[in-house]
């Protein structure tokens, strides 16, 4: 096994998508065992909607971190596991709005209904979940072979509105107290704001090249090399 | 190999099972550190002290209804003060000195007058009241509360004519609450009818023993027919005036917590359907009923109003 983290092998890869997928399961566990232990205070579904619905949105944040991340440090294998972080964001999304029309609501449509249509923090929750799943069915090999790179990517931008949705979700749920959902929203400004910012440093370098001689202006077709 | 039998717990070391019961009590309440435990050895601090046993009389209008578990009612709490998480008031609140503890009850009043505490609970007879609670997060418990009809106290003060209303006015110590999130001091305020109904209480204890902290001791307001933001914890001043009390939750929001705030079905909410409210300790909702189910005792005080406008 190539312990080399700059270069890892195929193996120290699998290595590390195993631990991530064991770390991705310990808040489940964790509120699986406490749910049997009757371990979860006094109003145990109000805890297990929000603490669902909170690693629905860390996990968001980490799979939306990992871009950022791969460019900073140079590791261009993390790439490889974003897949799973982002199955990972479907499965606690999945289970939080689960939780919420099972255990919250026992299939009560009306009020179900009634709570999308006049509850704004639900709208957009309801919304952000909504778009998920197109993202989550297109997670695959074959799914980007079939839309190809430049459609499968478009349409996996529309993460980034889904993170916007997440947040205002939890923001305008929280009756006084918006530290925590400020928290991420600033997590998310920054995770954002260096894509803009690097898209806006791309811009100027293309730019930046300085035009051809002028006699050959119109017959060259110029290439400028992504990094 | 040589197998040792460990030796028969000697029956005196056994923890009687009523002490073993209250095991976390115990924990939590060593918790404060060695420091604190020394103190309360040498009977300093009063706050850290355990709740006292109370002498009571049962209440005509106390409901049937299971009571919820003493730990959800002292656990499970929103008191902001210490903190926006519900287990933070019962981890913060012994923070709180009890003692000394005075109210003023004041304004358009003839005789305006400081109680101590200790006053307090002389005013009226101890009654126990077991009311339904409903907050307006959609949840609810059963809680013995043992107190006395605010009526009996404000009768003391002889209100004025031209009193209309009653502002409570709570404990505020920035040192040991948090600073932000709402506008602090927590003031909240009745209609002086409503404030003299038979149903309002002025709470000192809670099964039985006086108020933990974090149920707003030593003296908290008890309006079970309203969302239980109205029930004001930790009272400091009540003050008697003419004109509608601005309150602390309304002035935060004022298109969802109305002055009148009673439990109803009918007003939706932003955040929480009202339709329905989860008993805490059972698994599937409940229908909420109009005016927390005291319509027959309340419903008489608002007669001729839109109660979706004055909500």
């Amino acid at each position: 096994m190539n312990l080399s983290l700059r270069n890892p092998s195929t193996a120290t890869i699998t290595a590390f998508k195993v631990i991530v997928f064991v770390l991705c399961l310990l808040p489940a566990a964790n509120l699986v065992l406490g749910w049997q232990a009757d371990a979860l205070g006094a109003n145990p579904i109000e805890t297990i909607t929000r603490a669902s619905g909170e690693w629905t949105l860390r996990l968001l944040l980490i799979t939306l971190a990992v871009t950022p991340l791969r460019r900073l440090s140079g590791l261009h294998w993390l790439l490889r596991l974003r897949r799973m972080l982002g199955l990972f964001v479907f499965a606690y999304a999945f289970a939080h709005l689960a939780i919420y029309l099972w255990l919250d609501q026992f299939f009560d449509w009306n009020a179900i209904a009634l709570d999308i249509l006049d509850r704004p923090f639900i709208t957009v929750g309801f919304t952000a979940f909504v778009l998920l799943i197109p993202l989550a069915a297109t997670s695959n090999s074959f799914a980007i072979r079939r839309l190809g790179g430049r459609r499968w990517q478009a349409l996996h931008r529309s993460v980034y509105a889904i993170a916007i949705f997440a947040v205002v979700h939890f923001w305008w749920l929280v009756k006084a107290d918006i530290s925590r959902p400020l928290l991420y929203a600033t997590i998310l400004a920054v995770l954002l704001g260096l894509r803009g910012w690097w898209r806006e440093l791309e811009r100027r370098r293309q730019l930046s090249v300085p035009p051809p001689a002028k006699h050959l202006e119109k017959k060259m077709i110029r290439l400028v090399p992504r990094q | 190999m040589l197998i040792k039998k460990p030796a028969d717990i000697l029956p005196s070391e056994i923890t009687p099972q009523r002490l073993f019961e209250r095991r976390r009590e115990f924990i939590s309440r060593s918790g404060t550190g060695l420091l604190a435990g020394a103190a309360l050895w040498h009977g300093l601090p009063s706050s850290a002290r355990a709740t006292t046993k109370l002498q009571t009389a049962p209440s005509a209008l106390s409901t049937t209804e299971p009571l919820s578990d003493r730990d959800a009612v002292t656990g499970y709490n929103n008191f902001y003060e210490f903190g926006t998480d519900k287990a933070d008031p019962a981890r913060n609140a012994h923070k709180m000195a009890l003692r000394p503890w005075t109210v003023s009850v004041e304004g358009m009043v003839g005789k305006p007058r400081r109680f101590d505490i200790d006053e307090l609970l002389r005013v009226a007879p101890l009654e126990e009241r077991i009311y339904r609670l409903r907050c307006v997060e959609a949840w609810s418990m059963v809680v013995p509360w043992v107190g006395f009809p605010l009526a009996a106290l404000l009768k003391q003060v002889e209100p004025l004519g031209s009193a209309k209303y009653v502002e409570f006015v709570t404990h505020y110590d920035p040192r040991i609450m948090i600073r932000d999130v709402i506008d602090w001091p927590y003031t909240e305020g009745l209609r002086l009818d409503e404030a003299l109904h038979p149903l309002t209480l002025l709470a000192v204890g809670v099964y039985g023993e006086t108020l933990p902290g974090q149920n707003g001791a030593p003296l908290r307001l008890v309006v079970p027919w309203k969302y239980g933001f109205k029930s004001a914890k930790s009272i400091v001043t009540i003050r008697l005036t003419d004109k509608e009390p601005a309150t602390a939750w309304n002035k935060f929001a004022p298109s969802e917590y109305g002055f009148y705030s009673n439990v109803n079905p009918e007003v939706r909410h932003p955040r929480w359907s009202q339709a329905t409210e989860r008993r805490i300790g059972e698994l599937r909702k409940r229908p909420t009923q109009m005016f927390n189910g005291y319509a027959e005792q309340v419903a008489s005080l608002y007669q001729g109003m839109d109660l979706k406008k004055f909500y």
